[in-house]
């Protein structure tokens, strides 16, 4: 009964969404997110395999051997147990494990590299930064700052330069790639690339107090011309980045979209690098000496 | 600070209801016992007592009450999530709410749950009169009691903590928290903790030295086993906790920099710190369920357990497992690919030996005989759930695809897959399986029956739109969302699930009182033709539980004597010592109670005040002479005549 209201609820959900886009997770627009979304498919097709093992069990025993069927005077017998069946469900597991481990390692792998086919080309690096409940997106090689939206070429490796000016976030753009924390003592790097023109909604999606459901931004995909002629668009009607203006920025809550023709990175360094900080001892120089061969 | 901030969460109309309620239900317990003159029984039995059955019932108690509190919590987030756009709730409250409902269910909802049936039955389980520091086991409670009333506290007083469950510095610092809401978090979990770790040296203590004669640890009940394994995990783990929660306070209360953004503090440490001792509590919770379970699927299909040493053995590699694993709660903080691998592949470990333990209960129905009671639908019910929250833990496990389960509803269904089925099933089948121990009749089983199917139902209706939700990129802890992200129906559905959840708890809870109106009293001592030694003794237990403590001489031994028509209980009885009753671990730990309370608002000299109080508690106890007490061999041969003849 219980199985069969699952199941209904089941079937309810997929005629609900069958009529609608597919979800989130499984609607990549990238080969990141793509990598993902087949790697979950291809867990639940096995997870669902093990359902099926138990509840088919469960489903026996419940029917066979309930007390209303059984002979007033029958009396189970004793069981000690039984090694074969022991180790049959000790090394089959083993092996459904030893499987999706190798799979875990490889796309673990594959997601934190560039994008497959991007090899040869030099990613474009993006700073994204948090404070309070907004994203800086900073662009060091075009020399342009953008808040709460970000522009990325098609068929472009991208790699962005995570860290925080306060709690820890988690920048995370479902379609494009799994996410990752941002954090106020080091910098964290996500690979990704979109492969169609579009808008996809970005968020921060760790907990950070009062304006966290709030905290969207939007990810446009376009082609390499129209990315071109905006960073030219920024570069001219755009103000720079003073630091003044940074700092009244950074203790705002929450603000709309603005552009800027230079960075915050040439007055306010980003942190060091994971591995860097993993490494050594950190000391009040190397923070500056390591932030500076990222940020010229 | 003034009274207007002091008070700044009762402008808030919910909260202003729920500290009205809580007062209330406090007025209405101190006039009942006035108006009845049960002061004196009060304190003599219950707030003075030693005696671990009537402090495993306290502890249930206080689980219930905190199940409705935390319970209440998450029907606001349910109904204020229920329709996008929604202003039931604004940022802060529900901030104050998830995190609270959080604290409330996994500390001082299930902890005292399990730690309650551990205290009632254990010592019943392997022949013993007590546990091995009875005086302690007070102290346990009654600091536990404390740590849950200061939390409570906080939702009157102050504010209560808002940084979530898992408090991640630096959100739970002093510069992005700087309400006392925190404090109240580090103090109140200090308490408590302590609490916990006392109770994890008594019982190891307990089952290591006091079991009957002839029970080897192979021969224990496997209950048992999952206990010894859960205490020894306490002892191993809250230490970390507790030097954590420390940090914590000097952090945000003395200046420190341990997990600051700068001056070399390290947030990731909190991070860590926490998952070392916060993994293996998910285990703490769970084994003790798994361990009841067994007894109970074993009873009901009138069978051994299958695999007994497999099932032992499978707690033991999980609780090693436990403590590798931690890092999975954020693989998303950046560590490479090595870091990541590594801990995917200890945490999909855990898979085989709880596969194992799954199989050994499905295989200890075959050939069985099984009748479902109230205790072993709980158990029934726990397979199929608690499979599918087992199932989504091995994909979460895998860190590629937490980068997008991560922070999701998916996680947030998946948890509750397994802690409710798990966990929150366990205590209810325990429950209502030992209920008659402790009082003598039992619950009723329509009634019981009716709850769990609402229960049951209405959980899958909650929690598996949550799954989708998350696959849909729905994060969690947003206190609303966008009518144009299409999250509505799916909310509202789980939102009815959380209705009809309400209503399988409130029956639950009106069985307690119909029952005790209705059901016929003097039950027999082995009500549900157990297999294991609290079956032997009379219900409700004495007060020294075993007038002969019967010899063991393999597992399932009470079974094994039914069938031969052996009486284990049988001898000549001898005087009984037995622990005096004792007001100090109550007043000790009031005085710990206020000494937290002025340090969450750092007035200190009070604080250090209510401190020499409880030292003078520790000093009076050092030189007290208190040797305990013999009942008679009269006392002890009225008593069982009493309970014999009323049969």
């Amino acid at each position: 009964m219980k199985k069969l209201s699952l199941l209904m609820l089941v079937f309810g959900a997929i005629t609900m969404l069958a009529g609608c886009e597919p979800l989130t997770i499984f609607n990549p627009k990238g080969p990141n997110a793509e990598t993902l979304s087949n790697t979950i498919i291809l867990s639940i097709i096995t997870m669902a395999f093990i359902l099926l093992v138990v509840y088919t069990l469960l489903a026996f025993m419940l029917t066979k051997y309930r007390a209303s069927k059984a002979a007033a005077d029958y009396e189970p017998p004793h069981e000690e147990g039984s090694h074969l069946l022991e180790i049959i469900w000790t090394v089959i597991p083993i092996i459904i494990v030893a499987f999706l481990a190798v799979v875990t390692v490889r796309t673990t792998s594959t997601v934190e590299a560039r994008p497959d086919g991007y090899d040869n080309q030099e990613p474009l690096v993006i700073y994204a930064s948090s404070s309070n409940w907004k994203w800086h997106f900073s662009y060091p090689e075009q020399g342009i700052e953008t808040v709460n939206y970000v522009n990325l070429p098609v068929d472009r490796a991208i790699e962005f330069k995570l860290y925080s000016f306060g709690p820890i976030t988690s920048f995370w753009i479902p379609q494009l790639a799994g996410q990752k924390y941002a954090m106020s003592d080091m910098v964290t790097t996500i690979h990704l690339a979109a492969d169609e023109v579009g808008s996809f909604m970005g968020r921060n999606s760790n907990f950070n107090g009062r304006g966290f459901a709030e905290m969207e931004f939007e990810a446009q995909s376009m082609t390499q011309q129209d990315f071109d002629k905006w960073v030219m668009d920024v570069k001219t009607h755009e103000k720079p980045l003073t630091e003044e203006k940074f700092n009244e920025l950074l203790t705002a809550e929450h603000v709309g979209r603005s552009s800027y023709s230079s960075t915050h990175l040439e007055f306010r360094p980003a942190p060091m690098e994971h591995s860097e900080h993993m490494n050594m001892n950190h000391t009040e120089d190397s923070t500056d000496s390591e932030t500076e061969t990222h940020s010229h | 600070m003034n009274a207007k901030e002091l008070f700044h969460p009762m402008q808030e109309p919910m909260i202003l209801a729920a500290a009205i309620s809580i007062i209330v239900g406090a007025v209405v317990v101190v006039a009942g016992l006035t108006y009845f003159k049960k002061w004196g029984y009060f304190y003599k039995n219950w707030l003075s007592t030693v005696d671990h059955k009537k402090i495993g019932i306290m502890y249930i108690a206080v689980a219930l009450v905190m199940l409705f509190r935390g319970g209440v919590d998450a029907l606001l987030m349910r109904a204020q999530t229920a329709v996008p756009d929604n202003g039931l709730l604004d940022a802060q409250h529900y901030n104050e709410i998830f995190t609270t409902h959080g604290l409330l269910m996994i500390l001082f909802m299930a902890m005292p749950f399990v730690i309650g049936l551990m205290n009632i039955v254990i010592p019943l389980q392997i022949g013993a009169r007590d546990v091995a520091f009875p005086r302690l086991n007070a102290v346990s409670f009654w600091l536990f009691a404390a740590g849950a009333g200061l939390l409570n506290l906080s939702f009157i007083i102050g504010g209560s903590p808002d940084a979530g469950w898992t408090a991640y510095f630096p959100l739970a610092s002093i510069e992005f928290s700087p309400t006392v809401g925190n404090n109240y978090y580090s103090l109140a979990l200090q308490l408590s903790g302590i609490g916990t770790l006392m109770t994890g040296v008594n019982f190891i203590t307990t089952i290591i030295k006091m079991r009957a004669p002839g029970m080897t640890l192979m021969k224990m009940p496997m209950f048992t086993w999952s206990v010894l394994i859960t205490n020894v995990i306490i002892v191993f783990a809250f230490p970390v906790l507790t030097v954590a929660l420390a940090l914590m306070m000097l952090d945000r209360q003395f200046g420190t920099k341990f997990f600051a953004m700068q001056d070399g503090g390290m947030d990731m440490l909190w991070a860590n710190l926490f998952w070392v001792w916060g993994h293996p509590e998910v285990y703490i919770v769970i084994l003790p369920a798994f361990g009841i379970f067994s007894e109970i699927i074993a009873t009901f299909a009138r069978k051994n357990l299958y695999g007994y040493k497999s099932m032992v053995m499978s707690m033991v590699v999980i609780s090693l497992l436990s403590f590798i694993v931690w890092a999975h709660h954020f693989y998303t903080m950046g560590h490479g690919v090595m870091v990541n691998s590594v801990f995917s592949i200890t945490t999909m470990a855990i898979a085989v030996p709880t596969g194992v333990k799954i199989f050994n209960w499905l295989l200890t129905m075959r050939h069985g005989k099984i009748q479902f009671t109230t205790p072993m639908l709980y158990a029934l019910g726990f397979i199929p759930i608690f499979t599918i929250g087992g199932v989504t833990g091995v994909m979460l496990a895998m860190a590629s695809a937490d980068y997008q389960y991560h922070n999701t509803m998916f996680l947030v269904a998946h948890f509750h897959y397994v802690l409710i089925p798990g966990t929150v099933f366990g205590v209810l089948a325990g429950y209502h399986y030992w209920w008659p121990k402790m009082f003598g009749f039992r619950l009723n089983e329509k009634l019981g029956k009716t709850a769990f199917w609402f229960i049951a139902i209405s959980f899958n209706v909650t929690f598996f739109p949550l799954f989708i939700l998350g696959l849909d990129g729905y994060a969690r802890r947003m206190y609303t969302y966008s009518a144009s992200t299409g999250y509505g129906p799916l909310n509202m559905l789980s939102f009815i699930g959380g209705l009809g959840l309400a209503v399988g708890f409130i029956l639950l809870v009106y069985n307690i009182y119909y029952s005790w109106k209705h059901m016929p009293r003097n039950e027999q001592a082995d009500i549900w033709d157990g297999r294991t030694l609290e079956w032997a003794t009379h219900s409700p237990v004495p007060e020294y539980n075993f007038a002969i403590v019967p010899t063991v001489t393999r597992l399932d031994e009470y079974w094994f004597a039914k069938k031969e028509g052996r009486d284990i209980t049988a001898g000549t009885f001898e005087k009984i010592h037995m622990p005096n009753n004792t007001g100090t671990p109550f007043w000790m730990s009031g005085f710990f109670f206020l000494a937290a309370f002025f340090a969450v608002f750092s007035q200190w000299i009070p604080a250090i005040i209510s401190m020499l109080g409880v030292f003078g508690f520790m000093l009076h106890r050092s030189f007290e002479k208190d040797h305990g007490r013999y009942i008679s061999v009269e006392e002890v041969a009225a008593t069982e005549k009493k309970l014999r003849g009323d049969k």
